[in-house]
């Protein structure tokens, strides 16, 4: 099986996230970045399935320099290599231009399985994984609580998280799989990933050695623009409710009030 | 000169992070209270293969050195767990040196990778009663019986003694008043922690809890030939080999624990509002916190300085002296600012200062006195005549 998981750095889950005041695009310089949490049951779904079928595990990641420490995190897991697209030049791509430039290095590593996460926890658009399996032409199964592939019928099929319970899903290989949270319990890296993830192949392309047009990513051409952005307003403090014998009625009229009950 | 750490190095800090991200202040909260050991917290470290950091790879560790281990064991005590969760680990990422530079390679093989994955516990059996820095004067005697020994004695500060399978025991095989040099003749042993023979018992202590340390009796312990590490008569000489690199992890121990208290202390002094604002706006209480990551910030250049040196082959006792006095030094420092930042509270539990504190009280005491640190300096570095 040759498998490819999408990982992205973002900034830290907890962090208060801005926007760069110049450009509206997402502040990555005065954060602390981490890999995208739900990327890392991605990750960890590659590595099972790897090691129930054999293969090789590649994680493909576009973003700054520094979006190195996201692939090195993965590597350190236990992925085998990485494909790094990095490029002043993609920066303040949207997501239709990044699914067009992943997709072009995705099709290069003629993959069997692409792993996504539902969603990064920083734009929160969670359309990646539909726009590149429509880019790379591929059956797209989402939402995946449990993966199981049989390659030699060539098939993978899921369980795929519902309302109420799962639906049983199938496609042909190759395929594109989003996975949810409940998917597993992604591994911590050990020291022996950690030092052994120092002498696994990394590649690191522009866009140019990606063969994508200067034209096609970044800001000025995207497709999408973010025009002004306030942040949240601050909480509203709640109705205190004085209970004077007939609290419960008040608590109740206010429940009904907001259409609660 | 090259200061920026290496992205490894960060890896490990971060990896171990996300462990004992798992362990929060009430977990060690709750195990110092109940003198439980910490078994989750330890399991989860050696499932991700950090207790067996600096073993061989041959032998199932990770194969990295003292630098590695030490920014493990910093992060695992400036999560918070202090000297509870260092401790829990402390004797299986390095207590096995001399068998991994002394011991025989059937003894590797069968004990090394049961300590790389955390199932083997191995306490050390140094300090006795009456010999505590002064090792030579230990009296616990080990006498051949065909290819075994058979040891009588006692030995006192055994970490983990409750918990452990087998104990690295310095006895005498030749008692003092036989031999030339008062280093000669003692050595050291891989012996089964076994009942009745061997009687434990756990020592009152007034913190770090969560890890017992025990006073030992051996009574008549048999100990099969084939656990003898080294060579008989050498076990001197192979326990001072590990000391340098002890005191290396002591002093990571310590500058993490220093760290953890002044999270806390500024966490606290930013949120605390007395007279109408923070108590961070004092600087009665802000200097001495800035002055606390300054001397945190010294004792880790030393602690990086003394780890190269020692992964580098080069000596190293000098560094890692000074390493192991300036940040228990520094640490406390740090801790007792941390509990007069937290006021009346710092005494009560429910904060981890008051462990902090007394846990690095502890690290200008052991495994070498503060004094000792001068003495060994004064001595062997300035050219001083020996005090004592």
């Amino acid at each position: 099986m040759n498998i490819v998981v999408t990982v992205k750095q973002v900034p830290d889950t907890w962090a208060e996230k801005k926007l760069d005041a110049a450009d509206k695009t997402v502040d990555r310089v005065s954060v602390d970045n981490v890999m995208n949490e739900m990327d890392e049951y991605g990750v960890e779904e590659a590595l099972k399935i790897k090691e129930a079928h054999g293969g090789e595990v590649t994680v493909v990641t576009m973003g700054p320099a520094k979006a190195v420490e996201t692939i090195r995190k993965a590597l350190s897991m236990g992925a085998d290599k990485a494909v790094h697209l990095t490029d002043d030049a993609l920066h303040g791509s949207d997501a239709l231009q990044t699914s067009a430039a992943l997709a072009k290095v995705i099709a290069t590593l003629s993959p069997d399985l692409v792993i996504t996460a539902t969603e990064a926890s920083d734009a929160r658009g969670g359309v990646m994984g539909a726009l590149l399996a429509e880019r790379l032409g591929l059956p797209q199964l989402t939402q995946a609580r449990k993966v199981t592939v049989d390659p030699a019928a060539g098939k993978v099929s899921i369980e795929r998280l519902a309302d109420n319970g799962y639906a049983l899903v199938e496609a042909s290989l190759p395929a594109v799989v989003g996975v949810v949270e409940k998917i597993n319990q992604p591994r911590y890296p050990s020291f022996k990933g950690i030092m052994a993830a120092k002498k696994k192949p990394l590649t690191t392309l522009s866009s140019g050695d990606a063969g994508l047009d200067a034209g096609s990513v970044g800001l000025a051409g995207a497709g999408s623009t973010v025009v002004d952005s306030q942040p949240a307003p601050p909480r509203q403090s709640g109705t205190i409710v004085k209970d004077e014998g007939d609290g419960g009625v008040k608590i109740a009229d206010f429940l009904a009030a907001q259409k609660l009950i | 000169m090259e200061f920026e750490e290496p992205p490894e190095h960060t890896a490990i800090r971060e990896a171990v992070r996300d462990i004992c991200k798992g362990f929060d202040a009430e977990y060690w909260r709750q195990h110092e209270k109940n003198h439980e050991f910490p078994w989750k917290f330890h399991n989860e470290m050696a499932a991700a293969g950090w207790i067996g950091t600096a073993i061989p790879e041959e032998f199932g560790g990770g194969g990295g050195g003292i630098t590695e281990a030490s920014i493990v064991m910093e992060e695992v005590a400036a999560s918070g767990g202090a000297m509870n969760a260092a401790s829990a680990l402390h004797i299986s990422v390095f207590g096995m040196n001399p068998v991994v530079k002394y011991g025989s390679q059937a003894q590797k093989e069968k004990y090394l990778p049961r300590v790389a994955t955390g199932e083997l516990q191995v306490a050390f059996g140094v300090t006795e009663p009456d010999a505590g820095t002064d090792t030579t004067s230990i009296t616990t005697r080990a006498v051949r019986d065909g290819d075994d020994y058979i040891v009588h004695g006692q030995k006192v500060w055994t970490t983990k003694g409750h918990v452990a399978e087998k104990v690295l025991l310095l006895v005498r095989t030749t008692p003092l008043e036989e031999v030339r040099k008062r280093t000669d003749g003692m050595t050291l042993l891989l012996a089964d922690l076994r009942r009745p023979e061997v009687d434990i018992h756990q020592i009152d202590k007034i913190a770090r809890n969560a890890v017992g340390s025990c006073e030992v009796r051996y009574d008549g312990l048999r100990v099969d030939g084939s656990d003898l590490v080294g060579e008989e008569g050498k076990g001197f000489k192979y326990l001072l080999d590990g000391l340098n690199p002890e005191r290396i992890l002591i002093a990571a121990e310590a500058l993490g624990i220093g760290k953890a208290a002044l999270r806390v202390a500024t966490q606290y002094a930013n949120e605390r509002v007395v007279f109408g604002r923070p108590i961070g706006k004092n600087q009665g209480i802000a200097f001495p916190l800035a002055e606390a990551h300054m001397r945190l910030a010294a004792a880790e250049l030393v602690i990086r300085q003394a780890s190269w040196r020692y992964d580098q082959g080069l000596p190293c006792g000098e560094h890692a002296n000074s390493a192991k006095f300036l940040a228990s030094d520094a640490a406390f420092f740090a801790a007792d600012r941390a509990m007069q930042t937290h006021g009346g509270f710092s005494f009560a539990t429910e904060y981890p200062v008051g462990r902090f504190w007394a846990e690095s009280r502890l690290m200008k005491i052991a495994p070498v006195s503060q004094e000792m640190v001068m003495n060994y300096i004064s001595e062997h570095v300035l050219g001083l005549p020996r005090s004592y």
